[in-house]
């Protein structure tokens, strides 16, 4: 039967190259715009990195790499000179030019109205020339290390397609013209973006002809998708159904250690902060978190294993550093806390409070993976060595703007940082609006020598030298127990047995990083 | 009739006015979405320029009438999240969940009427009985669960159907729908069985009550005893005395199937209003939030002034201009 066996052959051949083209994703927040200077959240960075490119770009461990700068070097202590890559063109087929990166330099500033800009990134910048239109340099006021790291969050966009696009232009395609893996092929907002390769790209090509992200923020209806068939690879996998999904012969699944740390803060500023009590009700003499010793008893009597195991059913390791493992800055000397209620309780007992105190603990519930159960261990963990502990938790809408208002003592925050440097100065530097540091340092530590060492850090150029005082930093900041540290996530991703995919320590997940197998 | 409608008019003007106020303050006393959507490196500077653009800085007064004004002119201003105008965001959800909708109360109604008259004619039959039954799973049953499981069964294990999103659409008379592609219906048809369940038990239970009662009724005694056939009784003086109960609950029920279909919208990633109102209020995008319930509370009024004016159509007593609202 040759004719039958040739189409058979035929068939399955065109069943594979089908198979093989078409990739559909099942993500897990909703993409509010395409424009990538107008709101910078993850889930539209995300979805940005498939049609745009920056000029330093992030690798799967959280390290820099060129992007559309080739290279990029201090010439003197103030001026960085970026050297762009040749030859790279725009998905309309124009070219890419230093023209285009002062354009895009300057186009999230001209966005008033956005709740979450991106001028941050832009304002250290005083000064552009350029030199060639491969050649770029920048200024700024003061020597500043972080600028390439900056410029990671600063897409390019073709100034001849965006100059005077609005948000919708953007949307439509109209102006969604990027140097990026994939073209822009349709945008329905709430439901799906549709992706064309782009062939011309000048960095590895994506393996697959079409892309579709399907935006699917349900738990249920992103795993059932990808049990039906109906999806290649889904994102963000609640942990309850990990141990499922992984006993399923069609499925494989991916993770790795995310970027995000968790770790409790405490108000070490006030002589009498709010929800802190004796045993009876009573106010306390004075505020315990101000004893380093309580903050350490605190430490040792949470079992992190047990969270890790328990309640993050084994999707997380215990955190000894503010950033995760791959992170720029990460100390390996510095080990998560040993699990010791009784030296717990001596120290609390050495400390003035043998008999524990009483507090509650604040957590956010829809922010972070078991975010409320993490709560609600911690607490039990702490009554044991004698604090009595409550858990109040809410939505993260109306929790972080009490926290930020500072009605909690005791509160749970989580924290993703390129670098240990940058989590240092949110988390621990003495607070201080102008230069903008501590801004997240909800309980206020203060230790002028880290503070000393960050400003020294930022403003040396040199990467190594900068990461041995970030490593000084956290080292010495850490002895202090400035914060309760926890965990690091896992992020997790699952994909059909066929394909395979590179995980990334930032969470993206990329259409180009999933390859046939 | 027209005075009636002009009086439902102004009364609704009142309750839209009262609705946006009532979303104002609550959105106001809840936080502020800079807190939330701006990225957490952002100094100090960035927060308050981003507040300040927003126009979040204002006293909640003020605020509240630089809305009525542009209101007013016809604009309920500009999504934070999305930057687009919110009326436009929701309008283009709005089909698909009409779409939904239409087709969730289009299935109980088909359904539910004809086994409700069954079940009344019937009562001691063991389909009468078995009806019943069923009616009550369909009251008791939480449609996330039962939405889970149609997913399981049907786009799972058999493989039958899809098990999310809308299929393809085309345009019809400018408004883009999915139920004309058999790639569409395939879309439709398990979200529309999710969401029309509740409804279809409780079109069901009204036909059957509202039939046994209307058998003892002393005019379809007469009509029988005047000889008229069984299907001239039933399909025409029954039915007809029984449909206002059933009238005014699928109104009531229509509406709230718009603005209630968020379960069903999001277990099958059906993208309409309720997904969008969920996301809006998580990041407290004020504009969309308001937008969003001004609309359904005009659709709300609209159908119940539809109601009314079927009320007059089928009950000739019933006189639209005595009504008193």
């Amino acid at each position: 039967m040759p004719l039958r066996r040739f189409l058979i052959a035929v068939a399955a051949a065109f069943a594979i190259t089908v198979h093989a083209a078409e990739l559909r994703i099942g993500l897990a927040a909703d993409v509010t715009s395409l424009d990538p200077h107008f709101l910078n959240v993850a889930p539209n960075n995300n979805a940005a990195w498939h049609v745009f490119d920056a000029l330093v770009h992030v690798d799967a461990n959280a390290r820099l790499i060129p992007g559309l700068a080739q290279s990029w070097r201090a010439i003197d202590a103030t001026t960085w000179e970026f050297k762009l890559r040749k030859g790279v063109k725009f998905h309309d087929g124009s070219d890419f030019t230093a023209e285009d990166v002062m354009f895009s330099l300057e186009r999230p500033a001209t966005l008033a109205a956005s709740p979450g800009p991106f001028t941050g990134f832009v304002k250290p910048i005083t000064a552009k020339k350029i030199i060639d239109p491969w050649t770029l340099q920048l200024k700024t006021a003061t020597p500043y290390a972080m600028l390439p790291h900056d410029l990671d969050s600063i897409f390019i966009v073709s100034k001849k397609a965006a100059a005077g696009a609005a948000t919708e232009d953007f949307n439509s395609g109209k102006a969604a013209v990027g140097t990026g893996p994939f073209k822009l092929v349709r945008f329905a907002r709430g439901d799906r973006i549709e992706l064309a390769r782009n062939d011309a790209y000048w960095g590895a090509k994506s393996a697959w002809d079409k892309v579709t992200l399907r935006i699917l923020p349900a738990d249920t209806a992103r795993i059932g998708a990808l049990l039906a068939g109906d999806l290649d690879a889904i994102e963000n996998i609640p942990t309850a159904d990990l141990t499922r999904l992984k006993t399923n012969a069609n499925l494989r699944l991916k993770q790795k250690v995310s970027w995000r740390t968790l770790f409790l803060h405490m108000d070490q500023y006030r002589d009498h902060p709010p929800h802190l009590s004796d045993k009876s009700g009573k106010p306390l003499a004075k505020n315990p978190f101000k004893d380093a010793r309580v903050r350490l008893a605190i430490s040792k009597a949470i079992n992190r294993r047990a969270i890790v195991e328990r309640v993050m059913e084994g999707y997380a390791i215990a955190a000894g550093n503010l950033v995760s493992p791959p992170v720029f800055g990460h100390v390996d000397a510095l080990k998560p806390e040993t699990y010791d209620p009784e030296t717990a309780k001596k120290l609390l007992a050495e400390a003035g409070y043998p008999g524990g105190f009483a507090l509650t603990l604040y957590a956010p519930n829809n922010r972070y993976v078991n975010d409320e159960q993490v709560a609600q261990a911690v607490a039990q963990m702490l009554a044991r060595v004698g604090i009595q502990t409550k858990v109040e938790t809410m939505p993260a809408s109306i929790y972080f703007a009490k926290a930020r208002a500072g009605e909690f003592a005791f509160a749970l925050l989580g924290w993703g940082s390129f670098s240990g440097d940058l989590a240092l100065r949110a988390l621990v530097a003495t607070p201080d609006a102008e230069k903008g540091y501590g801004a997240w340092n909800w309980g206020r530590y203060s230790n002028p020598k880290v503070d000393a060492l960050l400003l020294q850090g930022f403003a040396t150029l040199d990467e190594t030298k900068r990461e041995a005082l970030a490593r000084a930093a956290a080292t010495l900041a850490l002895k202090d127990v400035p914060v309760i540290l926890l965990y690091h996530q896992l992020a997790s991703w699952a994909m059909k047995k066929h394909i395979a995919y590179s995980p990334r320590t930032d969470e993206y997940t990329f259409a180009h990083d999933f390859r046939p197998k | 009739m027209p005075v009636f409608i002009l009086r439902r008019l102004l009364q609704s003007v009142l309750v839209l006015f009262f609705m946006s106020l009532l979303v104002f303050v609550g959105v106001y006393a809840i936080g502020n979405p800079v807190d939330i959507l701006i990225n957490p490196q952002a100094d100090q500077a960035d927060i308050e320029r981003a507040i300040a653009a927003l126009g979040l800085d204002k006293p909640l007064w003020e605020q509240y009438l630089i809305f009525l004004r542009q209101a007013l002119l016809g604009d309920l201003g500009k999504s934070f999240a999305y930057n687009i105008p919110a009326i436009q965001l929701i309008l283009e959800r709005m089909p698909a969940t009409l779409e939904l909708a239409l087709a969730a109360t289009g299935m109980a109604v088909l359904l539910g009427i004809p086994l409700g008259l069954w079940a009344g004619l019937a009562p001691d039959s063991w389909p009468g009985k078995l009806i019943m039954t069923g009616s009550i799973l369909g009251f008791s049953l939480p449609t996330f669960w039962v939405g889970l499981m149609l997913i399981m069964v049907f786009a799972v294990e058999l493989g039958w159907l899809p098990s999310n999103g809308r299929g393809p659409t085309t345009e019809l008379f400018g408004v883009p729908v999915s139920f004309l592609s058999w790639e569409g219906i395939r879309h439709l048809i398990l979200p529309a069985i999710n969401l029309a369940l509740f409804k279809f038990s409780l079109i069901i239970r009204l036909t059957r009550a509202g039939t046994r009662e209307a058998l003892l009724q002393d005019y379809v005694k007469f009509a029988r005893a005047k000889g008229l056939s069984n299907a001239r009784v039933v399909g025409v003086h029954v039915l007809k005395n029984i449909m206002i109960p059933i009238v005014t609950v699928i109104g009531l029920e229509f509406g709230s199937v718009i603005a209630f279909a968020i379960v069903t919208e999001s277990i099958f990633a059906w993208p309409g209003m309720g997904k969008l109102i969920i996301d809006s209020i998580n990041v407290l995008d004020r504009p969309v939030i308001v937008a969003y319930l001004l609309i359904i509370v005009s659709l709300f009024i609209l159908i119940n002034l539809t109601v009314d004016i079927v009320y007059s159509l089928l009950d000739p007593r019933v006189r639209i201009s005595e009504a008193k609202g």
